[in-house]
């Protein structure tokens, strides 16, 4: 990066920050600081939403997952449209009649104080670590690649965020979030741009998705029912509906977005405008990610894209060892792009047994480049026998060594405001639940606003606080992507339990649902380290558990009937 | 049991989808392309 990438990246993130601060200055009731003015409109919050959820992993990490693995990947958001729909239906209107604060507060109201509790405990936890992955796992990234201090990113981020969030509350997360999203996706377009661009002349777009297909990086929906397959049609629509309606209809981090609306229209339709645009953005990012593996057929990619860390290994004992590995890829690339080169020409002269023959001879080469890549992944994994994940480090790597200068500063910004707006998002929700239900109803009940205010202000600059001690002690190993959306699915399926067992089971009460939920998420956390099937299954069995447990210790227990209504 | 939604909000105030059933099959309608555009494309590169 040099002196022009430095003033985008630093102007821009500490622009939006700042004009947040300013338009929301002097803020002094609970209502307006939780709630924001009451008079946004849906397509902010659609973009609210949409950028709450669109963390820098979504940028960072993606665009790898789409290059290591294809496009399967998308499935994992088939959910999401089915359970915005029931959320605009059923959760909305609910949370809106009882004017709420936080999705728990509906939990207080419906069962009992200490389910409301558990409500909001479980959110707490799950989105504190949230919170704390959302600040590490760019940093981790970024900080390898540009030769920064890991700390210091993780500090100069985290306290960037923790001050706008603090001091300015639901409106100044809006209005950042707006501006901050605008520049994601203008920075994505032009790498998107650049990329095409910088394809072989004699590569046309349509030969490079030829490419990308033959080496099964397109295969976008899964028709089989293995529950071991991390993603298929069946696993995505139905773990991932459970897991988005978990996410988007119970995590105060996206309920706190949409009860921002002046009205149940505009909750409702920022939340559709979500169901219409979530699946094509994901596909977007992701065929960017297999773009660039096409990219990379064609110009010789690092062996190993993490190369701080194999330039490290590479000075070590097994100096010897990884030069021959290097050698070779150098070698099978070569061999690699000549004849894929041969097919795409076999391809235009029409002849299917030539076109047949030469696309058998690229992928047999594509196996042998890919066999050596997996050496090298092996060589540089701490545990024997496993493979190092280097597929965070590919966008970057493309952005930094092909993109112009400026453009780097833009695309660097992108991953920091994506950072920046998915972390405002969760401290501004992780401050409301603490003050409306833990502090103002345990602790202190008949304060002034102006003294929420000020509690609430607190809490969110400590859960900053919070998640950056946790980031500078954190360590990651799975994609980091896929960890987010891991950590989610142990956490989330419970929750929706609590919540569906409240909209439509209205013989249990607050007792039976309670222990049903601590026994239900004990076994998914069981289930997840003893057992081997898709993680985005764990959404519905935590759900599931949650209800039935409700239901048996209800019919034992005999409690008496509650109702909410 | 769920509360129905308020009266002013009957109408979406968009062009084209005056009712929320409209709202939401347009949007199950979104979902459905995309799946059969994803498989398709998929089939057609491989």
């Amino acid at each position: 990066m040099n002196t022009l990438d430095y003033i985008v990246l630093v102007g821009t993130l500490v622009s939006i920050a700042a004009y947040g601060l300013w338009r929301t200055r002097g803020r002094r009731d609970l209502h307006g600081y939780l709630k924001g003015a009451g008079n946004t409109p849906w397509f902010v919050i659609g973009l609210s939403i949409m950028a709450t959820q669109a963390s820098s992993t979504t940028f960072l990490s993606t665009p790898g997952q789409g290059f290591e693995s294809g496009l399967g990947f998308v499935q994992n958001y088939f959910g999401a449209p089915l359970a915005l729909i029931v959320i605009a239906i059923v959760f909305v209107p609910i949370y809106r009649r009882l004017n709420v604060y936080t999705a728990y507060e509906f939990l207080g109201k419906r069962f009992d104080q200490k389910t409301r509790l558990l409500g909001a405990a479980l959110f707490l936890v799950q989105r504190g670590i949230g919170a704390a992955i959302t600040i590490y796992a760019p940093a981790i990234v970024l900080s390898t690649v540009m030769g920064w201090s890991l700390n210091a990113t993780i500090l100069c981020t985290g306290a960037l965020v923790l001050i706008y969030t603090a001091v300015g509350g639901s409106d100044a997360v809006n209005l950042t979030q707006k501006y901050q999203i605008g520049v994601i996706f203008l920075g994505m377009f032009a790498a998107f741009g650049v990329l095409v661009s910088k394809l072989p002349e004699w590569l046309s777009f349509g030969d490079a998705l030829t490419v990308a297909g033959g080496l099964k990086k397109l295969e976008a929906v899964d028709f089989s029912f293995d529950v071991h397959k991390r993603y298929t049609l069946w696993s995505g629509i139905f773990g991932g509906m459970f897991l988005a309606l978990s996410y988007f209809g119970t995590d105060q981090s996206q309920v706190q977005r949409y009860l921002s609306g002046g009205s149940v229209r505009e909750s409702r339709l920022g939340l559709m405008f979500n169901g219409v645009f979530k699946i094509p953005m994901q596909f977007f990012i992701l065929l960017l990610g297999a773009l660039v593996f096409v990219f990379y057929q064609f110009e010789r990619p690092p062996i190993f894209f993490n190369q701080t860390a194999w330039q490290q290994h590479a000075r070590g004992e097994s100096a010897e060892k990884m030069h021959a590995l290097e050698t070779n890829f150098a070698a099978a690339h070569a061999q690699r792009r000549d004849l894929l080169k041969a097919w795409i020409e076999a391809k235009h002269s029409g002849d299917p047994a030539r076109i047949e023959s030469a696309r058998s001879a690229a992928l047999a080469a594509n196996d042998r480049a890919e066999a050596i890549r997996t050496e090298a992944k092996k060589a540089m994994s701490p545990e024997p026998g496993k493979s190092a994940k280097d597929s965070d480090y590919v966008f970057i790597t493309f952005v930094l060594d092909y993109l112009p200068h400026g453009l780097i500063g833009l695309l660097v910004t992108v991953f920091f405001a994506a950072a920046l707006s998915s972390k405002a998002g969760e401290l501004n929700a992780l401050g409301s639940t603490t003050t409306v239900d833990l502090y103002r109803h345990v602790i202190r009940r008949d304060a002034a606003d102006a003294h929420y205010v000020i509690a609430s202000k607190w809490f969110t600059a400590g859960w900053g606080v919070v998640a950056i001690a946790l980031a500078l002690c954190a360590t990651l190993t799975e994609n980091l992507i896929e960890f987010t959306n891991i950590v989610g699915s142990i956490f989330y399926g419970v929750p929706l339990g609590l919540f569906l067992t409240a909209f439509f089971l209205e013989k249990v009460g607050g007792t039976a649902v309670f222990w049903g939920a601590l026994i239900a998420q004990v076994l998914v956390i069981v289930c997840y380290f003893a057992t081997d099937i898709g993680y985005l299954w764990l959404n519905p069995l935590g759900c599931g558990l949650c209800m039935l447990f409700g239901v048996i210790l209800q019919a034992v227990g005999g409690e008496k009937k509650l109702s909410f209504a | 049991m769920t509360p129905a939604p308020e009266p002013e909000d009957n109408d979406t105030g968009l062009p084209g989808l005056r009712s929320w059933r409209g709202v939401y099959l347009f949007v199950l309608g979104c979902f459905a392309t995309y799946v059969a555009a994803l498989a398709i494309f998929g089939r057609y590169f491989a």
